[in-house]
């Protein structure tokens, strides 16, 4: 079975940058600043890897103060992996089922044909 | 569940998740064979659904053309409904289908999604692949009664299992 391509979520967490973020986060939430510390950028450089985690929904980022504090959510991970397995799943019975309809069937075709003749 | 004025949701409360699967398949019969079982409703029908002590159906239409439309509505113990709502977008006989969907549960659009069904000789039989890539909608969570479905089921085969 071929692996699982999780997009946005995981492309999001493909960039050693934005992991090293919510493994900061998960200790909990903390400023933009606080989290450009640790790397040679740029805050804009910094904030744009805050948009695409907010955008997979991994982080939320509240308009608090001036300082923004940014936290981990990590539901969306868990969500996204739990629908594609639904589907998954649905899809696996389903298939299951389309092999044993064309067994029967064939099974029919065979009893027919030596009717037939 | 209350429907929403999508111009009255706050940007915060949308979202989108994409994602992909991609599922493949032996069957010890030929391509053409294969393929006939989702042209047509009838034979689509017979192996195309919810599973049955827990889906009850209500309505199955299907158009099996390019332009053609599919519908499968069905009610789950619990009450709640689904509604796959499908497009066939293109159809190579004995070869490939692709359609585009949206599922709803109780009315709600949860995703929208592609599916691309692949029908390949291998020797005497067909190799069939489906991948499906979708777009999850606005976080969908209904209180975490399809992960406790989802637990049960893996925990009775893991029983299963254990047993052989």
């Amino acid at each position: 079975m071929s692996p699982d391509h999780l997009s946005a979520t995981f492309s999001a967490l493909a960039d050693p940058t934005r992991r090293a973020i919510l493994a900061r986060l998960a200790s909990g939430e903390t400023s933009v600043t606080e989290l450009a510390e640790p790397f040679e950028m740029s805050l804009p450089a910094v904030t744009k890897h805050l948009k695409v985690l907010q955008r997979a929904g991994l982080i939320t980022r509240s308009r608090e103060a001036q300082w923004r504090p940014c936290r981990l959510e990590a539901k969306p991970l868990k969500r996204a992996a739990d629908w594609v397995e639904q589907y998954r799943r649905f899809w696996e019975q389903n298939l299951d089922n389309l092999e044993a309809y064309l067994r029967k069937l064939q099974q029919q075709e065979k009893k027919h044909g030596r009717k037939k003749s | 569940m209350a429907a929403r004025n999508p111009s009255s949701t706050s940007v915060a409360e949308r979202s989108a998740q994409h994602a992909t699967f991609v599922i493949e398949r032996s069957y010890a019969f030929p391509p053409a064979k294969v393929f006939a079982a989702w042209a047509s409703r009838e034979a689509k029908a017979r192996w195309f659904g919810g599973p049955a002590k827990e889906w009850t159906l209500k309505v199955r239409e299907l158009d099996f053309r390019i332009g053609g439309r599919e519908r499968l509505v069905g009610t789950w113990a619990g009450g709640t409904v689904s509604d796959f709502d499908s497009l066939y977008q293109d159809i190579v006989p004995d070869r490939r289908i692709v359609y585009s969907y949206s599922m709803r549960i109780d009315e709600k659009r949860i995703s929208v999604s592609l599916a691309t069904v692949e029908f390949a000789p291998a020797g005497k039989g067909t190799q069939l692949t489906v991948t499906e890539q979708g777009a999850f909608l606005d976080g969908y969570d209904d209180a975490g009664s399809r992960e406790r479905g989802t637990r049960a089921l893996l925990d009775k085969l893991d029983a299963a299992i254990k047993q052989n």
